[in-house]
């Protein structure tokens, strides 16, 4: 390409006209991307030639395209920003298509960039060319497919207005060859109006006081809050600590909102749910009034629905209109951004009459003690120093060992067994520091999301505490892992079995084990080595507190095989189907699993 | 929580006219597992930027209202209104209705058109088409009239529905 030789009073009047790709670059970094996940490809040539010749944005390679988008998600609910993927045409997009549900069901922000055959050849069957639009319509909160050269910086700065506006999603850009080869005028985001999520964020004043006067009548009260808070942003987590404070309310969470409210405070119920403390889902069972912050009543957190909180007056925060009252009818609905909701009903709490039920709540309180000192999440760990390791002992102690150093840290799961316990024994006091997939659940989650999560923050402890299954459906990241020498430490909770899979094999398929078993494993110490990280593995209890300190110790990446107990499951346990007070508490109760109905069986 | 038998109801929007728009609210439908009973779209503004697009959908008063919330996340779509709840409307559909037959069913086919005030926009020996314009309803009961008539072939449009009065779908 040549370069342009226009004359200076004509350059100030006209925008200034680049290579695609280099308009790309500056529309990437005007706003403000510093990192992206990516893998190279034909249609994206183009693309990584001009990210080659810049300084401003570095490029982590991954080794699968579904990994860039989950590496991307970490560093977006790490960092609070928008999280950047690069992926080619075609198999390049299509493996991208998991990662860009697994954000939209967990409303990360994420702008994917994908390469497209030249306009002139879609719709041929061109070499490596997908229906991407079409594909990803379902699968992202909005996409493009950029066919005018003047239509590329305007595209961009409008994708990262939606992807981070109103309930944050992703969204995918797909950008055929000939645009980015091609000259394209650049605009800035100011020059441009770019549509935003059409959102309310100020919530109606009128329905912030109601909800205060439900709050001041509660004698049962229990706020139950969920990513949307984390989302929200500090100022919001903030905001829902101050609110508990004043009100001496309880407090519950869902998997997605753990770390928005300290999990070490003593207001704090646990998660509530399927796999939530007996104190979390009877409280919600119990309640008067509930006020749901930021959460979406979730299958997994309702359980059966004609028996969700049943007497509860029911305020439901969100700034996604569509989540209110899509599942539960609740009684006050407020739509608007949850931070700023909270912000006004801290306000409102001092206005209004001062709270008259001190004795109620006491009551209520002491009600709540009775169920917490049940202590739902005991289990049972030999003590002698061969005993088989417990799954729940081992994450236990990661947890403990990596509190004791003190360092900010981050933690990734996949999906199962592993994940449920990290959600109820991994305690966190700060919001943004868990990553998991909730509600698409997606296997395979944890490896790539603890390389972005690392990327973003260098100098951090990054854990990812994974099942053996899920650890092999992503495994090649530790690749990247080795690549970028990022100290991740890899937890695997080895128990030879999908552990969730075999958990419901056995208790409503009459433990027939139907291909749950994790046959022909690798040596996983021998893994690591081969991709020149530290491999250590421990398999009874007197090893397990040397190894984990020698792998949190250790300055570079760690795999760690856990071998824990093969038959344990996850408790407690509300089965399919069932309310929130029948909860199934340990296996002393497991038969109770073979009453669930065929109605149960198909909830999943 | 009241539980109502499932009705149906207008909903009418303004939407960016941009390719893959009515992809991405058909595939909203599909996707959700909501009843598309009839589809109209065409351009409503001068530049052609806009289109109105009027959708007939069956459901619960609670699941129009969640079709209408999920529809209103889309980014194309500015406006979208349930018309059947916004007030009193107007809904109208076109027919082209055709009738093959001969003799007495022949008369009396033109009979039923002329009292349902139908045109014939062609005339053969043997068939008429008949272009008939009113509520959905009405069209239903002429197509039944038709059908031991020689009613061969029916093509019809899909409602295009409007608010009555000075409203208008910006301002219900």
């Amino acid at each position: 390409m040549t370069p342009k030789t226009a004359s200076a009073p004509q350059a100030a009047q006209t925008p200034a006209t680049l290579a695609g790709a280099e308009v790309l670059m500056r529309a990437l970094v005007e706003q403000g991307v510093e990192v992206i996940f990516g893998y190279p490809g034909g249609a994206v040539l183009p693309i990584y030639d001009a990210l080659f010749r810049q300084k401003e944005i570095r490029h982590i390679l991954v080794r699968h395209e579904q990994a860039a988008v989950h590496a991307a998600e970490a560093y977006a609910r790490s960092t609070g920003k928008v999280g950047v993927v690069l992926v080619t045409s075609g198999p390049g997009a299509t493996n991208a298509v998991t990662g860009l549900l697994d954000a939209l069901m967990d409303s990360i922000p994420l702008v994917c960039l994908s390469g497209q055959v030249p306009t002139a050849l879609i719709g041929n069957d061109a070499f490596q060319e997908a229906d991407t639009t079409g594909i990803t319509r379902p699968v992202t909160k909005y996409n493009y497919l950029v066919r005018r050269p003047e239509d590329l910086a305007k595209t961009v700065h409008e994708a990262f207005a939606i992807a981070r506006s109103g309930r944050p999603g992703p969204v995918l850009i797909d950008l055929p060859k000939n645009i980015t080869v091609g000259d394209a005028p650049y605009v800035t985001a100011e020059q441009t109006k770019p549509r935003t999520s059409k959102v309310r964020t100020e919530p109606d004043h009128d329905a912030v006081a109601q909800a205060v006067a439900a709050l001041k009548n509660a004698k049962r009260p229990l706020f139950y809050t969920g990513g949307g808070i984390i989302n929200s942003g500090p100022q919001a987590c903030e905001g829902l600590r101050k609110l508990a404070r004043i009100t001496g309310f309880p407090v519950t969470s869902t998997l997605m909102g753990l770390g928005a409210f300290p999990a070490t405070d003593k207001q704090f119920l646990g998660m509530l749910g399927m796999h939530g403390t007996y104190e979390a889902n009877l409280a919600t069972h119990g309640c008067d009034v509930l006020v749901a912050l930021g959460s979406r009543f979730d299958d997994r957190v309702t359980g059966r629905l004609d028996a969700f909180s049943p007497d509860s007056f029911k305020i439901h925060v969100d700034i996604d209109p569509s989540q209110i009252n899509k599942i539960i009818h609740v009684d006050l609905p407020i739509v608007g951004d949850v931070g700023r909701t909270i912000e006004l009903m801290l306000a409102e709490w001092e206005k209004q009459t001062p709270y008259a039920h001190e004795a109620d709540l006491a009551q209520w309180w002491q009600q709540i003690e009775a169920w917490r000192a049940l202590d739902c999440l005991r289990f049972k760990q030999d003590q002698a120093a061969d005993a088989v390791i417990k799954p729940q002992k081992a994450i236990q102690r990661i947890y403990e060992l990596a509190r004791e150093t003190g360092r900010e840290t981050y933690v990734s799961t996949e999906v199962g067994q592993h994940q449920m316990w990290a959600a109820q024994f991994f305690k966190f006091d700060e919001p943004n520091r868990w990553l998991t997939s909730g509600g698409l659940g997606t296997m395979g989650y944890g490896l790539p999301a603890a390389v972005g999560a690392q990327v973003a923050h260098p100098n951090a402890l990054v854990l990812d505490i994974a099942g053996e299954a899920s650890t092999l459906m992503n495994v090649q990241e530790l690749g990247t892992i080795a690549q970028y020498r990022l100290p991740v430490k890899l937890f695997i909770i080895n128990n030879h079995y999908m552990g969730m899979v075999r958990q419901w094999q056995e208790l409503l398929h009459g433990s027939r084990y139907s291909e749950s078993y994790s046959d022909a494993l690798p040596d996983f110490i021998k893994l690591a080595e081969s991709f020149h990280a530290k491999g250590l593995r421990a398999t009874r209890l007197d090893e397990l507190d040397s190894v984990i300190r020698e792998a949190l110790e250790h300055d570079g990446p760690v795999v760690v095989d856990l071998c824990v107990a093969e038959g344990e499951n996850c408790f407690p346990m509300i089965p399919s189907g069932a309310a929130h007070n029948e909860m199934i508490l340990g296996p002393e109760q497991e038969e109770r699993g073979a009453e669930v109905t065929r109605e149960g069986m198909m909830l999943v | 929580m009241q539980q109502e038998a499932p009705g149906s109801a207008v909903i009418s929007l303004l939407v960016d006219n941009e390719s893959g728009a009515l992809a991405r609210i058909i595939g909203l439908f599909s996707g959700r597992g909501y009843n598309i009973r009839s589809l109209t779209v065409a351009p409503v503004d001068e530049h052609s930027l806009v289109s109105r697009v009027n959708i007939v959908t069956t459901g619960t008063l609670a699941d129009i209202r969640q079709i209408k919330a999920q529809i209103e996340r889309l980014t194309p779509v500015s406006r979208a209104v349930d018309l059947s709840s916004a007030g009193p409307h107007v809904a109208r559909e076109m027919a082209l209705i055709k009738v093959v037959s001969s003799g007495e069913s022949r008369t009396e086919a033109l009979r039923i058109a002329d009292a349902f005030r139908a045109r014939a926009v062609d005339t053969t020996a043997s068939s008429f088409v008949f272009e008939l314009t009113g509520s959905s309803d009405k069209l239903d009961s002429f197509i039944e009239l038709m059908r031991p008539l020689g009613l061969a072939e029916v093509s019809r449009t899909g409602i295009a529905a409007i608010c009555r009065g000075p409203q208008t779908i910006q301002n219900p």
